[in-house]
């Protein structure tokens, strides 16, 4: 049985296009030392630092945790760097989570960031493969086709991704960190944005932004700090090859699988009735319908019937996404981080105005590369 | 007065050398051919186009060649309308994963010849070669699919 971990500190940046105030140093400090002064803490206190972030050529630096090792206080410290693509925020909080349960660490900083305005992602995840025509278009155009077989397959009403889109960043106007405030954006506005990659319209895609965040996570002996502490019920991580024979890249496996064992962790059998809030990884407005489906939110078919119903608004009967998610703010190694954040916000009662009265147990959700990596953690207000 | 250089733009490249390897090497060798050969698992049975040498599920070897025919079914597609650093098709495009018949994963080609707004999933198409003397080892020897005519 492994040892209970705390998350006792929460920091995030103002997530936005260009931080050109700052240098990817000071984003970083930025974030880990709203952190730590949530905690209570010094960098003094801190035993190690677990660091994560997307591939370095969305800002063009080779292993950037080697000089952000200095500002982040690790010298002379045990210092981790994780890498699961756009998962890697939520991965990188559970390897440091792990720290605590297995007793090695009484106090760990976590942090991840992105700073895409530093080089071009849409670049960057558009390599040419050798000895094949270049024809996927970034993100957008990896994932664009899967849309369209959910689409297909669930029969849902075309415009249920308008519906996300604009039920987030309504939610995300609510969070002060989020990259965009769209206070007044319209159902039609969305529905007559540039058609970027058919069916994933502008407005149904989030934005490029430059963010981090941090997290203190504590063993039981070490979790007193000045607002009550959440606790970890539940983290898991799987994988799977982005391509083999008769893979289901609209309702993968691995996320299934990675869900399944995190409600088992934190005895959980239905996730829907027992989740208060839920922060999923949402980078284009369609995922949500699809992910309630993965998550076991709802029927195959069904997950876009709780969009459409207004389920999954910040009033629904299962809130996702209130802080915005990635529609609002998209700096891609901190995403899945912030979405783990967001979810232990809400069961420590910081959420401010999006938060959910009385929330007691939260999910967060990342999933990364080509539908290929999932971490997943399940937070709760009391000591499992 | 001179201003603060708070931040300099500086290209970057990336040079290498690629080997494909032993099953890829094969397949595009035919490709220069014309032909389309996939590898089938041993143990699942599922033929590979492009082969990798190994199936991904059973992680075993995969020796047996198998020829595809030249036509196949879209499995997915995206109409894409957005420019981006190194784009070698002119926008809009249709990128559609293509399943071969014979075949049981699809790869990504292009699709023409047919207004967009009439392509779907599950239709039948089949691969519009370039002129013979621009075939090479490329997948790029095939200019795009287009709707079979059946
Ligand atoms: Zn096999």
């Amino acid at each position: 049985m492994a040892n209970p971990c705390a998350i006792i500190g929460i920091g995030q940046t103002k997530h936005d296009t260009k931080r050109e105030d700052c240098s990817q140093i000071d984003l970083v400090r930025e974030a880990a030392k709203r952190a730590l002064e949530d905690a209570g803490l010094t960098w003094r206190d801190i035993d190690a630092v677990v660091i994560g972030k997307a591939p370095d050529t969305f800002e063009g630096v080779m292993m950037p945790e080697l000089f952000l090792a200095d500002a982040l206080g690790a010298v002379g410290k045990p210092m981790l760097r994780v890498h699961t693509a756009g998962s890697v925020g939520g991965s990188t909080a559970l390897v440091a989570a792990s720290l605590i349960q297995a007793g090695v660490h009484d106090r760990v900083l976590t942090v991840a960031y992105e700073k895409q305005s530093e080089s071009d992602a849409m670049w960057a995840l558009a390599m040419k493969i050798p000895f094949s025509p270049p024809l996927v278009a970034g993100a957008g155009g990896y994932f664009a086709p899967h849309i369209r077989k959910y689409i297909a397959q669930s029969k849902a009403p075309d415009d249920i991704g308008i519906k996300v889109a604009v039920k987030d960043r309504l939610n995300g106007v609510k969070n002060p960190y989020a990259h965009l405030h769209l206070p007044n954006i319209t159902y039609e506005e969305v529905r007559d944005s540039l058609m970027l990659w058919d069916p994933i319209r502008y407005l149904e895609t989030c934005p490029s932004s430059d963010g981090a965040c941090a997290m203190v996570l504590a063993s039981e002996s070490a979790s007193n700090a000045p607002t009550r502490p959440a606790w970890v019920h539940g983290g898991a991580m799987r994988s799977e090859p982005t391509m083999f024979a008769g893979r289901d890249e609209v309702n993968p496996i691995a996320g299934q699988e990675c869900a399944r064992d995190v409600y088992k962790q934190a005895g959980i059998s239905d996730p829907r009735k027992e989740f208060d809030a839920a922060e999923i990884y949402v980078p284009f407005s369609w995922f949500e319908a699809m992910w309630m489906e993965n998550l076991h939110f709802a029927p195959i078919g069904d997950g876009w019937k709780m969009t459409d119903t207004g389920a999954t608004a910040i009033d629904g009967d299962m809130p996702i996404n209130p802080s915005g998610g990635v529609m609002c703010s998209n700096p891609i190694g901190a995403s899945g981080m912030l979405r783990f954040a967001e979810a232990a916000m809400q069961v420590r009662g910081q959420a401010g105005e999006h938060q959910i009265d009385g929330a007691r147990l939260a999910l967060g959700h990342a999933y990364g590369g080509g539908s290929q990596y999932y971490a997943m953690w399940v937070v709760g207000s009391e000591k499992p | 007065m001179s201003e603060d250089v708070t931040g300099i733009v500086v290209p970057i490249h990336l040079d290498y050398t690629y080997t494909p390897g032993v099953a890829a090497s094969r397949f595009l060798r035919h490709i220069a051919e014309g032909n389309y050969v996939g590898q089938r698992c041993p143990k699942c049975k599922k033929v590979y186009v492009p082969p990798r040498g190994s199936c991904p599920t059973c992680g075993v070897p995969t020796d047996e060649e198998v020829e595809l025919k030249q036509t196949g079914t879209i499995t997915a597609f995206c109409i894409v309308n957005i420019p981006f650093a190194g784009q070698a098709v002119e926008c809009p495009y249709v990128s559609a994963t293509i399943q071969l018949d014979g075949a049981d994963i699809g790869f990504y080609h292009l699709i023409q010849e047919i207004p967009y707004d009439q392509i779907h999933i599950g239709m039948r198409v089949e691969a519009v070669w370039k002129p013979r003397e621009e075939w090479g080892t490329t997948t790029e020897s095939i200019a795009h699919f287009k709707p079979t005519d059946a």
